[in-house]
Protein backbone atom coordinates (compact mmCIF):
# COMPACT_ATOMS: atom_id res chain seq x y z
CA UNK A 1 0.00 0.00 0.00
CA UNK A 2 0.80 3.70 -0.31
CA UNK A 3 2.85 4.98 2.27
CA UNK A 4 1.21 8.28 1.51
CA UNK A 5 -2.35 6.74 2.31
CA UNK A 6 -3.55 7.88 5.31
CA UNK A 7 -7.14 6.26 5.85
CA UNK A 8 -8.28 3.97 3.69
CA UNK A 9 -12.24 2.42 2.83
CA UNK A 10 -14.32 0.67 0.66
CA UNK A 11 -17.99 -0.51 0.10
CA UNK A 12 -18.67 0.70 3.98
CA UNK A 13 -22.06 0.61 4.06
CA UNK A 14 -24.33 1.45 7.25
CA UNK A 15 -27.58 0.20 7.34
CA UNK A 16 -30.57 0.63 10.16
CA UNK A 17 -33.36 -2.09 9.51
CA UNK A 18 -34.85 -1.23 6.41
CA UNK A 19 -33.36 1.78 5.87
CA UNK A 20 -29.58 2.31 4.25
CA UNK A 21 -28.11 5.37 5.51
CA UNK A 22 -24.80 4.63 4.31
CA UNK A 23 -23.94 2.60 0.75
CA UNK A 24 -20.67 1.52 -1.15
CA UNK A 25 -18.69 4.18 0.19
CA UNK A 26 -15.09 4.23 -0.74
CA UNK A 27 -12.37 6.86 -0.03
CA UNK A 28 -8.49 7.19 -0.21
CA UNK A 29 -7.14 9.62 1.54
CA UNK A 30 -3.63 11.01 1.19
CA UNK A 31 -1.24 13.03 3.30
CA UNK A 32 -1.79 16.79 3.30
CA UNK A 33 -5.12 16.24 1.29
CA UNK A 34 -8.44 17.96 2.76
CA UNK A 35 -11.25 16.10 1.51
CA UNK A 36 -14.74 17.73 1.75
CA UNK A 37 -17.75 15.72 1.98
CA UNK A 38 -21.01 17.55 0.71
CA UNK A 39 -24.45 16.90 0.87
CA UNK A 40 -27.99 17.98 1.63
CA UNK A 41 -29.35 17.31 5.35
CA UNK A 42 -29.75 13.58 6.38
CA UNK A 43 -27.48 12.13 3.14
CA UNK A 44 -25.35 10.25 5.87
CA UNK A 45 -22.49 12.95 6.05
CA UNK A 46 -22.51 12.19 9.48
CA UNK A 47 -23.21 8.67 9.80
CA UNK A 48 -20.17 8.15 7.06
CA UNK A 49 -17.84 10.03 9.71
CA UNK A 50 -19.01 8.54 12.43
CA UNK A 51 -18.24 5.13 10.86
CA UNK A 52 -14.81 6.59 9.87
CA UNK A 53 -14.16 7.57 13.23
CA UNK A 54 -15.00 4.08 14.87
CA UNK A 55 -17.64 6.09 16.91
CA UNK A 56 -20.27 3.52 15.11
CA UNK A 57 -19.63 0.05 13.51
CA UNK A 58 -20.33 -0.15 9.55
CA UNK A 59 -23.03 -3.09 8.71
CA UNK A 60 -20.39 -3.80 5.55
CA UNK A 61 -16.81 -3.00 4.59
CA UNK A 62 -14.08 -1.76 6.48
CA UNK A 63 -11.59 1.09 7.68
CA UNK A 64 -7.93 1.08 7.29
CA UNK A 65 -6.23 3.69 9.46
CA UNK A 66 -2.49 3.78 8.10
CA UNK A 67 -2.83 0.40 7.31
CA UNK A 68 -4.59 -0.61 10.61
CA UNK A 69 -7.80 -2.20 10.47
CA UNK A 70 -9.93 -0.17 12.21
CA UNK A 71 -12.36 -3.23 13.61
CA UNK A 72 -9.82 -5.35 14.49
CA UNK A 73 -7.56 -2.82 16.59
CA UNK A 74 -8.95 -0.23 17.44
CA UNK A 75 -6.60 0.99 19.79
CA UNK A 76 -3.82 1.45 16.79
CA UNK A 77 -6.33 2.77 14.97
CA UNK A 78 -8.08 5.21 16.91
CA UNK A 79 -4.37 6.86 18.20
CA UNK A 80 -4.11 8.27 14.68
CA UNK A 81 -7.58 9.55 14.80
CA UNK A 82 -8.94 12.86 16.00
CA UNK A 83 -12.80 13.42 15.62
CA UNK A 84 -14.56 16.51 16.27
CA UNK A 85 -18.77 15.78 16.18
CA UNK A 86 -21.11 17.63 15.37
CA UNK A 87 -21.36 18.79 18.95
CA UNK A 88 -18.34 19.26 20.45
CA UNK A 89 -17.91 16.66 22.85
CA UNK A 90 -17.02 18.76 25.87
CA UNK A 91 -17.82 18.75 29.66
CA UNK A 92 -19.19 22.10 31.09
CA UNK A 93 -17.93 21.87 34.00
CA UNK A 94 -14.02 21.05 33.37
CA UNK A 95 -12.05 24.16 32.40
CA UNK A 96 -10.20 23.98 28.99
CA UNK A 97 -6.88 23.04 30.13
CA UNK A 98 -8.38 20.03 32.51
CA UNK A 99 -10.27 18.92 29.55
CA UNK A 100 -7.97 19.14 26.86
CA UNK A 101 -5.54 17.50 29.21
CA UNK A 102 -7.54 14.62 29.84
CA UNK A 103 -8.21 14.18 26.33
CA UNK A 104 -4.55 14.28 25.48
CA UNK A 105 -4.12 11.06 28.47
CA UNK A 106 -6.98 9.20 26.81
CA UNK A 107 -4.94 9.63 23.78
CA UNK A 108 -2.15 7.85 25.69
CA UNK A 109 0.23 11.16 25.80
CA UNK A 110 2.81 10.77 28.26
CA UNK A 111 2.67 13.44 31.00
CA UNK A 112 5.82 15.91 30.08
CA UNK A 113 4.54 15.59 26.11
CA UNK A 114 1.19 16.26 27.17
CA UNK A 115 1.97 19.95 28.61
CA UNK A 116 3.63 21.01 25.02
CA UNK A 117 0.26 19.71 22.74
CA UNK A 118 -1.95 21.49 24.98
CA UNK A 119 0.05 24.86 23.97
CA UNK A 120 0.18 23.65 20.90
CA UNK A 121 -3.64 22.93 20.69
CA UNK A 122 -4.22 25.72 22.17
CA UNK A 123 -2.46 28.35 20.65
CA UNK A 124 -3.85 26.60 17.16
CA UNK A 125 -7.52 27.47 18.13
CA UNK A 126 -7.06 30.47 19.38
CA UNK A 127 -7.42 29.64 23.07
CA UNK A 128 -3.90 31.01 24.70
CA UNK A 129 -5.87 33.36 26.89
CA UNK A 130 -8.71 30.62 27.52
CA UNK A 131 -7.42 28.05 29.42
CA UNK A 132 -8.39 28.58 33.14
CA UNK A 133 -12.08 29.22 31.93
CA UNK A 134 -14.94 26.51 32.34
CA UNK A 135 -16.02 25.32 29.31
CA UNK A 136 -19.98 25.54 30.23
CA UNK A 137 -19.06 29.50 30.16
CA UNK A 138 -17.93 29.35 26.99
CA UNK A 139 -19.58 31.05 23.74
CA UNK A 140 -20.58 28.21 21.00
CA UNK A 141 -17.98 29.75 19.10
CA UNK A 142 -15.35 28.84 21.32
CA UNK A 143 -16.66 25.68 22.17
CA UNK A 144 -16.15 24.52 18.68
CA UNK A 145 -12.95 25.89 19.79
CA UNK A 146 -11.96 23.57 22.34
CA UNK A 147 -13.80 20.83 20.37
CA UNK A 148 -11.16 21.35 17.59
CA UNK A 149 -8.54 21.51 19.71
CA UNK A 150 -9.59 17.96 21.42
CA UNK A 151 -9.61 16.71 17.98
CA UNK A 152 -5.66 17.67 17.13
CA UNK A 153 -4.09 17.65 21.00
CA UNK A 154 -2.24 14.39 19.76
CA UNK A 155 -1.59 15.39 16.50
CA UNK A 156 -3.37 13.04 15.15
CA UNK A 157 -2.37 11.77 11.61
CA UNK A 158 -6.45 12.10 9.98
CA UNK A 159 -8.61 14.52 11.56
CA UNK A 160 -12.05 13.93 10.67
CA UNK A 161 -14.50 17.37 11.34
CA UNK A 162 -18.76 16.89 11.41
CA UNK A 163 -19.46 20.78 10.56
CA UNK A 164 -16.48 22.24 12.11
CA UNK A 165 -17.74 25.80 10.98
CA UNK A 166 -21.43 25.55 12.21
CA UNK A 167 -22.39 28.35 14.51
CA UNK A 168 -19.81 30.76 13.83
CA UNK A 169 -19.63 34.00 13.30
CA UNK A 170 -18.57 34.93 9.70
CA UNK A 171 -15.01 35.85 11.60
CA UNK A 172 -14.67 32.73 13.63
CA UNK A 173 -15.27 30.63 9.99
CA UNK A 174 -12.56 32.66 8.67
CA UNK A 175 -10.09 31.59 11.58
CA UNK A 176 -11.40 27.98 11.79
CA UNK A 177 -10.75 27.68 7.65
CA UNK A 178 -7.37 29.22 8.00
CA UNK A 179 -6.86 26.54 10.90
CA UNK A 180 -7.84 23.99 8.58
CA UNK A 181 -5.96 24.70 5.49
CA UNK A 182 -3.06 24.88 8.12
CA UNK A 183 -3.34 21.68 9.42
CA UNK A 184 -3.86 20.47 6.10
CA UNK A 185 -0.27 20.49 5.01
CA UNK A 186 0.95 17.84 7.64
CA UNK A 187 -2.57 15.60 8.74
CA UNK A 188 -4.73 14.28 5.68
CA UNK A 189 -8.88 16.02 6.59
CA UNK A 190 -11.74 14.63 6.12
CA UNK A 191 -14.58 17.10 6.65
CA UNK A 192 -18.28 17.82 5.97
CA UNK A 193 -20.51 20.34 5.17
CA UNK A 194 -23.83 21.39 3.69
CA UNK A 195 -21.96 25.06 2.54
CA UNK A 196 -20.77 25.09 -0.63
CA UNK A 197 -18.36 27.84 -0.21
CA UNK A 198 -16.91 26.60 2.95
CA UNK A 199 -16.03 23.29 0.61
CA UNK A 200 -14.70 25.14 -2.01
CA UNK A 201 -12.45 27.42 -0.19
CA UNK A 202 -10.82 25.05 2.03
CA UNK A 203 -11.05 21.52 0.12
CA UNK A 204 -8.84 19.87 -1.92
CA UNK A 205 -11.20 17.31 -3.14
CA UNK A 206 -14.71 17.09 -2.45
CA UNK A 207 -17.03 14.54 -2.46
CA UNK A 208 -21.46 14.87 -3.21
CA UNK A 209 -23.31 12.43 -0.87
CA UNK A 210 -26.81 12.20 -2.01
CA UNK A 211 -29.46 9.76 -0.03
CA UNK A 212 -26.17 8.03 1.45
CA UNK A 213 -24.33 6.89 -1.93
CA UNK A 214 -21.36 9.24 -3.55
CA UNK A 215 -22.56 10.73 -6.67
CA UNK A 216 -19.76 12.67 -7.22
CA UNK A 217 -16.16 12.74 -6.54
CA UNK A 218 -13.37 14.94 -8.20
CA UNK A 219 -10.46 17.39 -7.17
CA UNK A 220 -11.58 20.89 -6.62
CA UNK A 221 -9.41 22.03 -9.13
CA UNK A 222 -11.10 19.47 -11.81
CA UNK A 223 -14.45 20.58 -10.66
CA UNK A 224 -13.35 24.70 -11.23
CA UNK A 225 -11.56 23.72 -14.23
CA UNK A 226 -14.38 21.26 -15.33
CA UNK A 227 -14.58 20.60 -19.10
CA UNK A 228 -17.65 22.85 -20.16
CA UNK A 229 -20.21 21.21 -22.54
CA UNK A 230 -21.78 24.59 -23.94
CA UNK A 231 -20.26 28.15 -25.06
CA UNK A 232 -22.32 31.25 -24.58
CA UNK A 233 -22.33 33.85 -27.30
CA UNK A 234 -23.69 37.70 -27.71
CA UNK A 235 -24.17 39.14 -31.43
CA UNK A 236 -25.53 42.18 -31.92
CA UNK A 237 -25.81 41.10 -35.19
CA UNK A 238 -27.34 37.63 -35.66
CA UNK A 239 -26.46 35.16 -37.88
CA UNK A 240 -28.23 32.66 -39.80
CA UNK A 241 -28.94 29.40 -37.74
CA UNK A 242 -26.63 27.25 -40.26
CA UNK A 243 -23.86 29.78 -40.24
CA UNK A 244 -23.09 28.92 -36.73
CA UNK A 245 -24.18 25.06 -37.39
CA UNK A 246 -21.19 24.55 -39.38
CA UNK A 247 -18.84 25.66 -36.91
CA UNK A 248 -16.92 22.36 -35.88
CA UNK A 249 -18.11 21.28 -32.55
CA UNK A 250 -21.06 22.73 -31.97
CA UNK A 251 -23.53 20.02 -32.10
CA UNK A 252 -26.73 22.41 -30.94
CA UNK A 253 -28.18 25.98 -31.23
CA UNK A 254 -30.76 26.88 -28.79
CA UNK A 255 -31.59 30.84 -29.47
CA UNK A 256 -31.70 32.93 -25.83
CA UNK A 257 -33.27 35.93 -27.45
CA UNK A 258 -31.71 39.53 -26.88
CA UNK A 259 -29.05 37.85 -29.72
CA UNK A 260 -27.66 35.32 -27.29
CA UNK A 261 -27.35 32.27 -27.49
CA UNK A 262 -26.19 29.33 -26.35
CA UNK A 263 -23.98 26.46 -28.22
CA UNK A 264 -24.21 22.96 -27.10
CA UNK A 265 -20.82 21.78 -28.00
CA UNK A 266 -19.58 17.95 -28.70
CA UNK A 267 -17.39 16.15 -25.88
CA UNK A 268 -13.90 18.06 -25.50
CA UNK A 269 -14.45 20.54 -28.43
CA UNK A 270 -13.59 24.41 -27.95
CA UNK A 271 -14.89 26.61 -30.70
CA UNK A 272 -14.33 29.40 -28.88
CA UNK A 273 -11.54 30.65 -31.61
CA UNK A 274 -13.42 29.46 -34.74
CA UNK A 275 -16.27 31.23 -33.15
CA UNK A 276 -14.24 34.51 -32.57
CA UNK A 277 -13.00 33.89 -36.34
CA UNK A 278 -16.04 33.74 -38.13
CA UNK A 279 -17.86 36.33 -36.50
CA UNK A 280 -14.80 38.91 -37.27
CA UNK A 281 -15.28 37.50 -40.99
CA UNK A 282 -18.90 37.32 -41.21
CA UNK A 283 -19.51 40.73 -39.24
CA UNK A 284 -21.79 39.57 -36.66
CA UNK A 285 -20.72 42.16 -34.22
CA UNK A 286 -19.77 40.16 -31.48
CA UNK A 287 -19.89 41.74 -27.79
CA UNK A 288 -19.59 38.48 -25.52
CA UNK A 289 -18.60 34.52 -25.77
CA UNK A 290 -17.52 32.45 -22.69
CA UNK A 291 -17.92 29.06 -21.68
CA UNK A 292 -20.33 28.03 -19.66
CA UNK A 293 -19.00 26.04 -16.86
CA UNK A 294 -20.44 24.25 -14.50
CA UNK A 295 -20.03 25.49 -10.75
CA UNK A 296 -20.07 23.32 -7.46
CA UNK A 297 -23.34 24.96 -6.81
CA UNK A 298 -24.87 23.96 -9.88
CA UNK A 299 -23.58 20.37 -9.73
CA UNK A 300 -24.64 20.05 -6.34
CA UNK A 301 -28.28 21.05 -7.07
CA UNK A 302 -28.21 18.85 -10.17
CA UNK A 303 -27.07 16.04 -8.54
CA UNK A 304 -29.13 16.28 -5.34
CA UNK A 305 -32.54 17.44 -6.36
CA UNK A 306 -33.26 14.83 -8.26
CA UNK A 307 -36.31 12.70 -7.41
CA UNK A 308 -34.78 9.22 -8.27
CA UNK A 309 -34.67 6.82 -5.42
CA UNK A 310 -31.38 6.05 -5.19
CA UNK A 311 -32.10 4.36 -2.46
CA UNK A 312 -35.03 2.12 -2.96
CA UNK A 313 -32.29 0.94 -5.46
CA UNK A 314 -29.73 0.36 -3.05
CA UNK A 315 -31.89 -1.38 -0.28
CA UNK B 1 -4.35 1.02 33.46
CA UNK B 2 -3.41 4.46 33.35
CA UNK B 3 -6.30 5.30 30.95
CA UNK B 4 -8.71 3.81 33.47
CA UNK B 5 -7.33 6.08 36.14
CA UNK B 6 -7.36 9.09 34.02
CA UNK B 7 -11.69 8.40 32.95
CA UNK B 8 -11.73 8.15 36.61
CA UNK B 9 -10.16 11.15 37.76
CA UNK B 10 -11.45 13.13 35.30
CA UNK B 11 -14.84 11.06 36.36
CA UNK B 12 -14.82 11.93 40.40
CA UNK B 13 -12.92 15.91 39.46
CA UNK B 14 -16.80 16.40 37.45
CA UNK B 15 -18.85 14.71 40.31
CA UNK B 16 -16.93 17.22 42.72
CA UNK B 17 -17.16 19.94 40.89
CA UNK B 18 -20.71 19.77 40.67
CA UNK B 19 -23.56 20.97 42.97
CA UNK B 20 -25.28 17.79 43.00
CA UNK B 21 -22.79 15.55 44.73
CA UNK B 22 -22.51 18.37 47.99
CA UNK B 23 -25.87 18.89 47.89
CA UNK B 24 -25.95 14.98 48.35
CA UNK B 25 -23.11 14.65 50.93
CA UNK B 26 -25.03 17.39 53.00
CA UNK B 27 -28.61 15.84 52.99
CA UNK B 28 -26.88 12.60 53.78
CA UNK B 29 -24.98 13.92 56.22
CA UNK B 30 -28.08 15.58 58.60
CA UNK B 31 -30.28 12.51 58.52
CA UNK B 32 -27.58 10.24 59.01
CA UNK B 33 -26.49 12.48 61.72
CA UNK B 34 -30.22 12.26 63.24
CA UNK B 35 -30.22 8.82 62.98
CA UNK B 36 -26.78 8.54 64.38
CA UNK B 37 -28.06 10.60 67.48
CA UNK B 38 -31.51 8.71 67.32
CA UNK B 39 -29.46 5.42 67.90
CA UNK B 40 -27.34 6.62 70.79
CA UNK B 41 -30.53 7.86 72.78
CA UNK B 42 -31.98 4.46 72.26
CA UNK B 43 -28.51 2.89 73.47
CA UNK B 44 -28.73 5.36 76.27
CA UNK B 45 -32.57 4.45 77.39
CA UNK B 46 -31.39 0.78 77.29
CA UNK B 47 -28.12 0.72 79.01
CA UNK B 48 -30.01 2.24 81.97
CA UNK B 49 -32.94 -0.57 81.99
CA UNK B 50 -30.80 -3.26 81.31
CA UNK B 51 -29.19 -5.38 83.67
CA UNK B 52 -26.83 -7.36 81.33
CA UNK B 53 -23.86 -5.32 78.97
CA UNK B 54 -24.44 -8.06 76.43
CA UNK B 55 -25.34 -4.88 73.51
CA UNK B 56 -22.48 -1.91 73.14
CA UNK B 57 -23.02 0.78 71.61
CA UNK B 58 -20.92 -0.50 68.68
CA UNK B 59 -24.65 -2.67 67.90
CA UNK B 60 -26.03 0.16 67.96
CA UNK B 61 -24.60 2.01 65.60
CA UNK B 62 -23.40 -1.04 63.49
CA UNK B 63 -26.70 -2.68 63.04
CA UNK B 64 -29.08 -0.08 63.17
CA UNK B 65 -27.23 3.38 61.77
CA UNK B 66 -25.49 1.33 58.98
CA UNK B 67 -28.76 -0.29 57.79
CA UNK B 68 -30.61 2.72 58.06
CA UNK B 69 -27.95 4.27 55.90
CA UNK B 70 -28.38 1.98 53.62
CA UNK B 71 -32.07 2.60 52.92
CA UNK B 72 -31.00 6.18 52.24
CA UNK B 73 -28.09 5.61 50.17
CA UNK B 74 -30.43 3.51 48.00
CA UNK B 75 -32.25 6.34 47.71
CA UNK B 76 -29.44 8.59 46.81
CA UNK B 77 -27.10 6.72 45.09
CA UNK B 78 -29.03 6.31 41.57
CA UNK B 79 -29.03 9.99 41.86
CA UNK B 80 -25.52 9.88 41.32
CA UNK B 81 -25.10 7.19 39.00
CA UNK B 82 -27.99 8.78 36.38
CA UNK B 83 -25.48 10.72 35.10
CA UNK B 84 -22.98 8.44 34.09
CA UNK B 85 -23.79 7.48 30.72
CA UNK B 86 -27.15 8.41 30.05
CA UNK B 87 -25.78 12.65 30.58
CA UNK B 88 -22.86 11.75 28.20
CA UNK B 89 -25.13 10.49 25.33
CA UNK B 90 -27.43 12.91 25.60
CA UNK B 91 -24.73 15.83 25.28
CA UNK B 92 -22.79 13.81 22.68
CA UNK B 93 -20.02 14.11 24.84
CA UNK B 94 -19.83 10.45 24.95
CA UNK B 95 -17.70 10.33 21.46
CA UNK B 96 -15.04 11.52 22.83
CA UNK B 97 -14.60 8.59 24.99
CA UNK B 98 -15.66 6.07 22.30
CA UNK B 99 -13.05 7.85 19.16
CA UNK B 100 -10.22 7.36 22.01
CA UNK B 101 -8.14 4.80 21.92
CA UNK B 102 -9.27 3.06 25.24
CA UNK B 103 -11.79 -0.09 25.32
CA UNK B 104 -15.17 -0.22 26.41
CA UNK B 105 -14.28 -1.98 29.36
CA UNK B 106 -11.54 0.75 30.44
CA UNK B 107 -14.46 3.37 30.23
CA UNK B 108 -16.56 1.22 32.34
CA UNK B 109 -13.92 0.40 34.74
CA UNK B 110 -12.77 4.27 34.81
CA UNK B 111 -16.42 5.80 35.42
CA UNK B 112 -17.03 3.04 38.03
CA UNK B 113 -13.94 4.22 39.70
CA UNK B 114 -14.69 7.20 39.31
CA UNK B 115 -18.02 6.73 41.26
CA UNK B 116 -16.19 4.67 43.84
CA UNK B 117 -14.07 8.22 44.62
CA UNK B 118 -17.39 9.67 45.25
CA UNK B 119 -18.77 6.45 46.91
CA UNK B 120 -15.40 6.43 49.62
CA UNK B 121 -16.16 9.79 50.75
CA UNK B 122 -19.29 9.26 51.83
CA UNK B 123 -18.29 6.21 53.56
CA UNK B 124 -15.66 8.17 55.29
CA UNK B 125 -17.98 11.15 56.63
CA UNK B 126 -19.33 8.27 58.09
CA UNK B 127 -16.66 6.49 59.65
CA UNK B 128 -15.92 9.83 61.30
CA UNK B 129 -19.29 10.28 62.84
CA UNK B 130 -18.89 6.80 63.76
CA UNK B 131 -15.29 7.62 65.37
CA UNK B 132 -16.85 10.57 67.21
CA UNK B 133 -17.92 7.94 69.95
CA UNK B 134 -14.24 7.04 70.95
CA UNK B 135 -14.20 10.12 72.71
CA UNK B 136 -16.71 8.81 75.48
CA UNK B 137 -16.19 5.02 75.14
CA UNK B 138 -14.79 2.31 74.41
CA UNK B 139 -15.45 1.68 70.91
CA UNK B 140 -15.31 -2.19 69.30
CA UNK B 141 -13.38 -0.79 65.92
CA UNK B 142 -13.98 -4.36 64.35
CA UNK B 143 -17.78 -4.33 64.46
CA UNK B 144 -17.16 -0.74 63.38
CA UNK B 145 -15.09 -1.59 60.22
CA UNK B 146 -17.20 -4.42 59.37
CA UNK B 147 -20.14 -2.66 59.59
CA UNK B 148 -18.49 -0.08 57.15
CA UNK B 149 -16.98 -2.63 54.88
CA UNK B 150 -20.21 -3.95 54.22
CA UNK B 151 -21.90 -0.42 53.23
CA UNK B 152 -19.30 0.31 51.62
CA UNK B 153 -19.48 -2.97 49.09
CA UNK B 154 -23.51 -2.31 49.15
CA UNK B 155 -23.17 0.98 48.21
CA UNK B 156 -20.63 -0.34 45.09
CA UNK B 157 -23.18 -2.78 44.09
CA UNK B 158 -26.16 0.06 43.91
CA UNK B 159 -23.33 2.26 42.21
CA UNK B 160 -22.46 -0.89 39.74
CA UNK B 161 -26.46 -1.80 39.06
CA UNK B 162 -27.08 2.60 38.63
CA UNK B 163 -24.14 2.30 36.41
CA UNK B 164 -25.97 -0.43 33.96
CA UNK B 165 -28.81 1.73 34.33
CA UNK B 166 -27.63 4.87 33.03
CA UNK B 167 -26.19 3.04 29.83
CA UNK B 168 -29.58 2.14 28.62
CA UNK B 169 -31.04 5.50 28.29
CA UNK B 170 -30.46 8.84 27.17
CA UNK B 171 -32.88 10.89 30.28
CA UNK B 172 -31.05 10.70 33.34
CA UNK B 173 -34.10 11.36 35.20
CA UNK B 174 -35.47 8.25 33.40
CA UNK B 175 -32.13 6.44 34.13
CA UNK B 176 -32.41 7.16 38.27
CA UNK B 177 -35.90 6.03 38.80
CA UNK B 178 -34.88 2.79 36.84
CA UNK B 179 -31.88 2.66 38.38
CA UNK B 180 -34.29 2.98 41.81
CA UNK B 181 -36.59 0.86 40.95
CA UNK B 182 -34.01 -2.33 39.92
CA UNK B 183 -31.97 -2.00 43.08
CA UNK B 184 -35.64 -2.07 45.38
CA UNK B 185 -36.30 -4.93 43.69
CA UNK B 186 -33.29 -7.01 44.48
CA UNK B 187 -33.59 -5.40 48.16
CA UNK B 188 -37.17 -7.35 48.44
CA UNK B 189 -36.13 -10.30 47.37
CA UNK B 190 -35.50 -11.53 50.39
CA UNK B 191 -39.00 -10.78 51.75
CA UNK B 192 -40.22 -12.68 48.46
CA UNK B 193 -38.55 -15.50 49.09
CA UNK B 194 -39.73 -15.44 52.99
CA UNK B 195 -43.44 -14.90 52.15
CA UNK B 196 -43.90 -16.96 48.84
CA UNK B 197 -41.74 -20.08 50.16
CA UNK B 198 -43.82 -22.50 47.46
CA UNK B 199 -42.50 -20.46 44.89
CA UNK B 200 -39.90 -22.24 42.96
CA UNK B 201 -36.03 -21.48 44.19
CA UNK B 202 -37.05 -19.53 46.92
CA UNK B 203 -34.00 -20.22 48.50
CA UNK B 204 -31.84 -19.13 45.64
CA UNK B 205 -33.94 -16.06 45.16
CA UNK B 206 -33.69 -14.89 48.76
CA UNK B 207 -29.77 -15.89 48.83
CA UNK B 208 -29.35 -12.98 45.66
CA UNK B 209 -31.23 -10.27 47.83
CA UNK B 210 -28.90 -7.29 48.52
CA UNK B 211 -30.21 -7.09 51.98
CA UNK B 212 -29.24 -10.63 53.46
CA UNK B 213 -25.43 -10.32 52.55
CA UNK B 214 -25.49 -6.89 55.05
CA UNK B 215 -26.72 -8.90 57.99
CA UNK B 216 -23.56 -10.60 58.59
CA UNK B 217 -21.19 -7.95 58.25
CA UNK B 218 -22.96 -5.43 60.39
CA UNK B 219 -23.12 -8.04 63.02
CA UNK B 220 -19.04 -7.98 63.03
CA UNK B 221 -18.77 -11.80 60.72
CA UNK B 222 -16.49 -10.46 57.65
CA UNK B 223 -17.23 -13.62 55.89
CA UNK B 224 -15.62 -14.59 52.18
CA UNK B 225 -19.44 -15.42 50.54
CA UNK B 226 -20.85 -12.42 51.54
CA UNK B 227 -17.91 -10.13 50.13
CA UNK B 228 -17.63 -12.18 46.82
CA UNK B 229 -21.19 -12.20 46.41
CA UNK B 230 -21.31 -8.14 46.42
CA UNK B 231 -18.24 -8.43 44.28
CA UNK B 232 -19.71 -10.54 41.60
CA UNK B 233 -22.98 -8.33 41.74
CA UNK B 234 -20.56 -5.06 40.99
CA UNK B 235 -19.14 -7.40 38.19
CA UNK B 236 -21.95 -8.56 36.51
CA UNK B 237 -23.86 -5.19 36.50
CA UNK B 238 -20.38 -3.88 35.02
CA UNK B 239 -20.08 -6.75 32.31
CA UNK B 240 -24.00 -5.75 31.41
CA UNK B 241 -22.50 -2.31 31.23
CA UNK B 242 -19.86 -3.25 28.58
CA UNK B 243 -22.35 -5.75 26.70
CA UNK B 244 -25.11 -2.74 26.40
CA UNK B 245 -22.39 -0.45 24.88
CA UNK B 246 -21.14 -2.69 22.38
CA UNK B 247 -24.54 -2.85 21.09
CA UNK B 248 -24.85 0.95 20.35
CA UNK B 249 -21.65 1.22 18.22
CA UNK B 250 -23.85 -1.59 15.51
Amino acid sequence: MDADVLLETRGLTKRFGQNTAVADFGLSLHKGEIVGLLGPNGAGKTTTLRMLAGCLAPSQGDVRICGVDLAEQPKAAKRAIGYLPERPPVYGELSVDEYLRYCAALRGLRSQARREALNRAKQACGLTDAGDKLIGTLSTGYQQRVGLAQAIVHSPRVVILDEPTVGLDPIQIREIRGLIRGLGEAHGIILSSHILPEVQAVCDRVMIIHRGRVVYSDTMAATTQAQFEAVLITLTRSPAVTALQQIAGVRGIEELGGGQWRLRLADGADPRQALAQAAVAGDWGLIELKAEIKTLEERFVELTSSDEPALRQAA
Amino acid sequence: MSKVLSIAGAESRRIFVSPLAWAVLAVLQVILGIFFVLYLNAYAQAAQVATDQSFGVADYIGGGLYSSANVVLLLVIPLMTMRLFSEERKSGSITLLLSSPVSLIEIVLGKFLGLGTFLLFAVGLLTLMSLTLMTGTDLDLGRIAAGLLGLFLMMLAFGAAGLFVSTLTREPVIAAVAGFGLLLVFWVLQGVSQSMTALPFAGAIGYLSLIGHFDNLRRGIVSTADVVYYLLFVTFFLWLAVLRLDLERT
